[in-house]
């Protein structure tokens, strides 16, 4: 049972959850399902901008310092608290707002799951005060995504025009020095990436059809997105990849960190797919965070035994989905408990990606570290009959 | 001197408070010596080093090196005072040196520590280092007070490394020309030493009150004997207790009464990456490379450590150009300004490295901290300095051992039970380890014996200066062999050099390093892929588990690892035996066969010791042994066939329960009786399947084996597992009597019917009755499977024939010749005998008949040859004859 997490949808899964609440309040369009973040947290924005006495590079928002404590959180003189948008490393977020502060293109890597959609979101509101200008990278990017189109009615009607022109967020983003964003970028084909290497190294966008280019004024920088576990689809060639500072969002640090954010999604996902109420399956929670983190990380919670780790990529999204997976067996087919038996079959999916290899990573996980564990007798007796 | 108008005697002693190990301190410390000219330089350090302070204006000399003191009747008690070429205190005595002006160590003396170090805490051997305060990271030992975490916290830093390199490392010269403005930074320190001492007394220090005291009474000998004009440089805490006035009297009172042993010191050579470890000053630190370099680059650090960086990058084959120098010189220096630093720090560097050089990678990452950051620097010292402890630990053992260092070749018996023997083996195993070949190990004359050992001994010349170089190490041979061992297993790279490791580790008794190894090793053997290695390694592994037994050391980690093996083997030996040709299958057969005996081999051991095993750390619910097996309660083994609560079965009653319990009396033939009988109780454990504990894993350890090998043997065709293969699982359920006979029957008929490939069929004849000499014997003792191999035979097509002959020939050529003679006997006579017994059914314990006899027992000469018989097993004298007797009359026959 797997259930995959595209770039977008990673938005949602992680520190996001934080946040939904105040989504849902602060939303100023009430009807909107999900406000931008600017708007979510313009009262912060503007309370930082008030705060804020440090220089500001040229068309930013809040200088380098205010945009980092908008996504770490704080409290301002005023008594203003800034909620924190991301929980992980300080250094990780000082990283990546430097290096859009020397005007450097910023490449945030990591897993699914790993919220880098959701900090690109809040990067570029925090600094540009506007996190629309986004290309979303698919497989059938075509390069006008990037540079710009054309509106064939004008064009044909007018000929070539600044008029029958469309210009792409990134070409929006250079005249007006704001801040771009590429969801996906290894998704989208190698030719249409290396459109980029212009724009980020002479930050120029030259238009042959009308003889004119733009030119990037201050201000402009571009984030993009992608995903370290899915390398090789359209890998960055290394002129593209010499223009971005790359920046690694780790998955959570701690045991428990994960199996709170497992949790509370997974709470929220059963409440919107109206799923039977079921009683706290947090030890099982426990459990499912804690396999995923140890095949993940090759080594055992204690640090006393290494494993191998399987091909797949047992992101905390994967935990959420097979959790979620077994509440909903143990709501319409078990006695309404989560037990192990209901998430075996779906941990066994997510572990044996590639039948041969991994199936004897998996049982050599269950022989060598699962039969041993104290109170897992269950767990171990569950697998064993699915894997069987 | 000229100390313009630095108010003449006030600034006299000069004190400069440094942080040991800081290359600020150490230019600073240079700075301020220039502009002062003192008479005479003082530096913390114990005394006795005054003697052979000259030597480091020796040009053999070259830092990181340390001052070693330790007890003349023990060089196991050691004091390590490590300098690196940024040490404030090497610029010292460097610049002293230069100028001829004489230079003291100001501390306690060594004598003192050392027997205070030895009357605090009964330390082994190892670490006995004096417990020097730390004017750096908290010591982890006692709870006290960190005077850089202090000022650190006062400043609103919640690292106190960092605030101290921006506070003094990465300040430049002070402002504007002339002595004050180099003293000035020192007297800062020292006022806020001050105020901090003020404020929580000596912070946990105990010892410093007796320190400080020698060092006041040296301070004022020293003016005595050069004049005013000294300067001491010393940690940083200890700057306002030598600025206090007290009189000698008060001094001498605190210094009173101390321990003393006879203390001897010498320089060794030290190294980076020992550095970076907690020992001698107590400030260990993290990245000598770093500050080395911090301390050497003449100006622009950071754009001198990018451009080291992409270098490094570039040797190992990662592209870096210089736009990624410039960018990550950009981007450290603004990360530098957001975070509010004066300069960018080694934190701001790492990140600028892995954002713009790395790709955001910790891989890359690892080796510049490892290269670069730590560093590969090793230190020399030269020929004239005093011999190294070591040496003397050696000297001392071979003296005490009666073991003379001869130039001559000599031959060395040892009889390892005893006592002085076992030590010898021992030195000579550790010096081994340490690269010092005085012995090398030679083939035993005569007994082969695990207790006897012969070596060979040479000493060269060339020797003494292994054991020098060796001083790196430790102290004592024990220890330097240790520390070697440990290092080695972490740099170890493929699993057999780890096992072999630990295989020496037994040897040479160095139950120290052993954790590590294990490790290590079980690292390594979770990250291998291959069964092969993992196969490879076990039986070694084993053998050390079984010969650590001999040398009483206790190998429950040993035990523990190697069980870990075993699992892992048992999980990957099925995949793997798939889908091999004939030379992998071949080899795939070595290793299952190698695998069998030592899980044979483990299982008797972990039983044998399993008291042992249950003390360790292991989770054991219940102390499980043959002797006083457990009771059955839950069903939790995985191989609990028999019926729970099974009384304990005496050996020769030992009919365990299901299929295993048919009395074979092929086994009886190729195995011998005692390990028959002993594999009988192990089976009855097996029935009485208790609780979870680690010796009754083992025995279903034994027991999965079972079921692997019955998983291969009865795997099948097309690309499944080769015959070779199949056929050696199958014979060795059967010889372990966990094979029906029938249930053998069936698989050869099936692996000898003609829908099988004459080859595959031929390979699986070679699995099952080549190899050892038993292998024949079985044939001759059970007509039916020779009869069934007949049969298969005659039925090969003549054309396929030519293809399986050099199989077979190669099968039946390696059995004895008797055997050879007996089966052609056999088959002359004609397949009459044979053919009954395919017909008839399993031979029942009452059967008259057994194949290969005459009908019947003929109990006349069977009572003549028992009572031989039973001396031979060690039976006793027991009543009726036990199916046990029956079989062993059968073998003997």
């Amino acid at each position: 049972m797997t259930v995959t997490v595209s770039g977008t949808e990673s938005t949602e899964s992680t520190e996001s959850t934080q946040s939904a609440e105040s989504d849902r309040v602060a939303g100023g369009a009430a009807e909107v399902l999900r406000p931008h973040a600017e708007h979510t947290f313009a009262d912060e924005l503007s309370a930082l901008a008030a705060a804020d006495d440090r220089p500001r590079p040229a068309r930013w928002r809040l200088s380098p310092w205010a945009v980092a404590t908008y996504l770490l959180g704080g409290t301002l003189p005023d008594g203003t608290v800034i909620t924190p948008k991301y929980v992980g490393p300080r250094r990780i977020v000082e990283v990546a707002v430097t290096t859009l502060a020397t005007d450097r293109a910023l490449l945030l890597l990591g897993v699914p799951g790993t919220a880098k959609t959701w900090v690109s979101e809040h990067l570029a509101a925090a600094v540009s005060g506007d996190s629309t200008l986004l290309v979303q990278g698919t497989a059938g990017t075509p390069e006008e995504a990037i540079r710009y189109g054309w509106n064939y009615a004008q064009l044909l009607a007018h000929g070539p025009s600044r008029d029958a022109l469309v210009p792409s967020p990134v070409m929006r983003a250079m005249a007006d020095g704001m801040t771009a964003r590429v969801e996906e970028l290894t998704r989208i084909p190698a030719d249409v990436q290396d459109t980029l290497i212009t724009v980020l190294s002479e930050k120029t966008l030259p238009v042959p059809e009308l003889g004119e280019e733009v030119q990037a004024v201050r201000g402009f920088n571009l984030i993009a997105t992608a995903n370290d576990r899915d390398r090789g689809v359209n890998e960055l060639s290394s002129a593209l990849r010499r223009r971005f500072n790359t920046v690694v969002l780790p998955l959570p640090a701690t045991p428990e960190d994960e199996v709170d954010i497992v949790a509370r999604r997974v709470a929220q996902i059963g409440r919107s797919l109206d799923l039977p109420e079921v009683p706290e399956g947090i030890d099982e929670i426990r459990r499912v965070v804690t396999v995923f983190r140890e095949l993940r990380q090759g080594v055992t919670a204690d640090g006393r035994t290494k494993v191998k780790p399987p091909s797949g990529t047992l992101s905390t999204a994967e935990a959420i989905s097979v959790v979620t997976n077994g509440l909903a067996l143990a709501a319409h087919f078990g006695d309404g408990v989560l037990r192990a038996g209901d998430v075996a079959a779906g941990i066994l999916g997510a572990v044996v990606r590639d039948p041969a290899a991994d199936r004897v990573i998996w049982q050599e996980y269950l022989e060598a570290v699962v039969r041993e564990r104290d109170g897992w007798k269950d767990f171990y007796r569950a697998c064993r009959e699915v894997s069987a | 001197m000229t100390a313009s108008g630095a108010g003449g005697d006030a600034v006299w002693p000069l004190l400069l408070g440094v942080r040991h190990h800081g290359p600020g301190s150490a230019r600073a410390v240079r700075a301020a010596l220039d502009a002062y000219e003192p008479g005479a330089v003082l530096i913390e350090g114990p005394p006795e080093a005054d003697a052979i302070v000259r030597l480091a204006a020796d040009e053999g000399m070259r830092p990181p090196v340390a001052l070693l003191a330790h007890a003349a009747d023990d060089p196991g008690r050691a004091g390590f005072w490590p300098l690196a070429g940024f040490s404030p205190e090497w610029a010292a005595i460097q610049w002293a040196l230069a100028r001829d002006v004489p230079v003291r160590f100001i501390d306690l003396p060594a004598a003192n520590t050392l027997a205070m170090a030895a009357e605090e805490r009964p330390v082994p051997e190892a670490d006995a280092g004096p417990d020097e305060p730390s004017e750096g990271a908290g010591q982890a030992a006692r709870v006290r007070l960190d005077p850089l975490a202090a000022l650190a916290g006062a400043a609103g830093y919640d690292d106190p490394e960092r605030w101290w390199e921006d506070v003094v490392e990465h300040r430049g010269p002070g402002p504007g020309p002339g002595p004050t403005a180099s003293a000035a930074p020192f007297a800062a320190v020292g006022e806020a030493m001050a105020a901090l001492r003020a404020e929580h007394g000596d912070g946990g220090h105990e010892d410093d009150a007796a320190r400080e005291a020698h060092m006041r009474l040296r301070l004022r000998d020293a003016r005595r004997e050069f004049g005013a004009e000294v300067a001491v440089v010393c940690g940083a805490w200890h700057v306002p207790a030598l600025a206090r006035r007290s009189t000698v009297t008060a001094d001498r009172t605190l210094l009173r009464g101390l321990p003393k042993v006879k203390a001897e010191i010498s320089w060794v050579p030290w190294t980076h990456r020992r550095l970076a470890r907690h020992s001698g000053y107590g400030a260990g630190i993290a990245s000598p490379g770093w500050y080395s370099h911090l301390f050497h680059a003449p100006d622009r650090p950071l754009e001198r450590w990018l451009t080291k960086v992409a270098r490094l990058f570039r040797d190992e084959d990662v592209a870096v150009s210089s736009a990624h120098v410039i960018e990550a010189v950009r981007l450290a220096e603004t990360l530098a300004a957001l975070r509010g630093r004066p300069l960018p720090g080694l934190a701001e560097t790492m990140d600028a490295v892995r954002a713009v050089m790395c790709e955001g990678s910790e891989v890359p990452l690892a080796l510049v901290r490892d290269r670069l950051i730590v560093g590969d620097v090793l230190g020399e010292v030269p020929d004239s300095a005093p011999a190294v402890p070591l040496q003397r630990d050696l000297t001392r053992t071979q003296r005490s051992l009666r073991l003379k260092p001869e130039a001559q070749d000599r031959e060395l018996e040892l009889d390892l039970r005893k006592e002085n023997d076992a030590a010898r083996s021992r030195l000579l195993h550790r010096l081994r380890l340490l690269g010092v070949e005085w012995g090398t190990p030679a083939a035993s004359r005569g007994s082969t014996g695990t207790f006897r050992e012969t070596w060979r001994l040479c000493w060269e010349p060339e020797l003494a200066v292994r054991v020098a170089e060796a001083g790196v190490w430790g102290t004592t041979v024990l220890s330097a062999a240790t520390a070697k061992a440990e290092s080695g297993a972490v740099g170890a790279t493929t699993l057999a050099e780890v096992t072999e490791l630990a295989e020496r580790c037994l040897l040479a008794a160095l139950p120290g390093a052993l954790p590590v190894v294990m490790r290590a090793l079980a690292d390594r053997a979770a990250l291998d892929t291959d069964v092969g290695h993992l196969a490879q390694a076990l039986p070694s592994l084993v053998r050390s588990v079984r010969y650590g037994d001999v040398r009483a050391t206790d190998t429950a980690a040993l035990t523990e690892v190697a069980a870990g093996l075993a699992e892992r083997i048992l999980v990957g030996l099925p995949p793997a035996c798939v889908g091999l040709d004939p030379d992998g299958a071949s080899e795939m057969r070595a290793h299952m066969e190698a695998v069998h005996r030592a899980i044979g081999l483990l299982t008797e051991t972990s039983r044998t010791s399993a008291p042992t095993v249950a003390a360790g750390p292991g989770p054991v619910d219940a102390p499980a042994s043959a002797s006083a097996p457990a009771p059955a309660s839950a069903a939790g083994g995985i191989a609990a066939a028999g019926p729970a609560g099974e009384p304990t079965s005496p050996p020769a009653s030992g009919s365990g329960p299901g299929e295993v319990s048919e009395p074979d009396a092929a086994q009886g033939a190729s195995v011998p009786a005692p390990a028959e009988v002993r594999e009988r109780e192990s089976l009855a454990a097996e029935g009485r399947a208790g609780a979870l504990g680690v010796a009754d894993r083992d025995v279903g350890l034994r027991g999965r084996w079972a079921g692997v090998l019955r998983g291969v043997a009865g795997r099948d065709g097309g690309p499944g597992v080769p015959g070779v293969i199949r056929g050696r699982a199958a014979r060795l359920l059967l010889d372990d009597g966990r094979l029906a006979e029938d249930e053998a029957a069936r698989l050869m008929g099936l692996a000898l019917s003609s829908g099988t490939a004459p080859t595959e069929a031929a390979a699986w004849i070679e699995g099952f009755l080549g190899g050892e000499a038993g292998g024949g014997m079985l044939l001759v003792h059970d007509e039916r499977l020779l009869g069934l191999v007949d049969r298969w035979l005659t039925g090969v097509p003549a054309d396929a024939f030519t293809d399986v002959l050099p199989l077979l020939r190669r099968t039946f050529s390696a059995y004895d010749a008797g055997v050879r003679r007996t089966l052609g006997e056999l088959v002359r006579r004609g397949p009459s005998g044979a053919d009954e017994s395919v017909g008839g059914g399993p031979r029942g314990q009452a059967a008259p008949a057994a194949p290969g006899f005459g009908p019947g027992l003929d109990a006349g000469r069977a009572a003549a040859a028992e009572p031989t018989v039973r001396l031979l097993l060690g039976l006793g004298s027991a009543p009726a004859p036990t199916p046990d007797d029956h079989h062993a009359l059968e073998a003997a026959g």
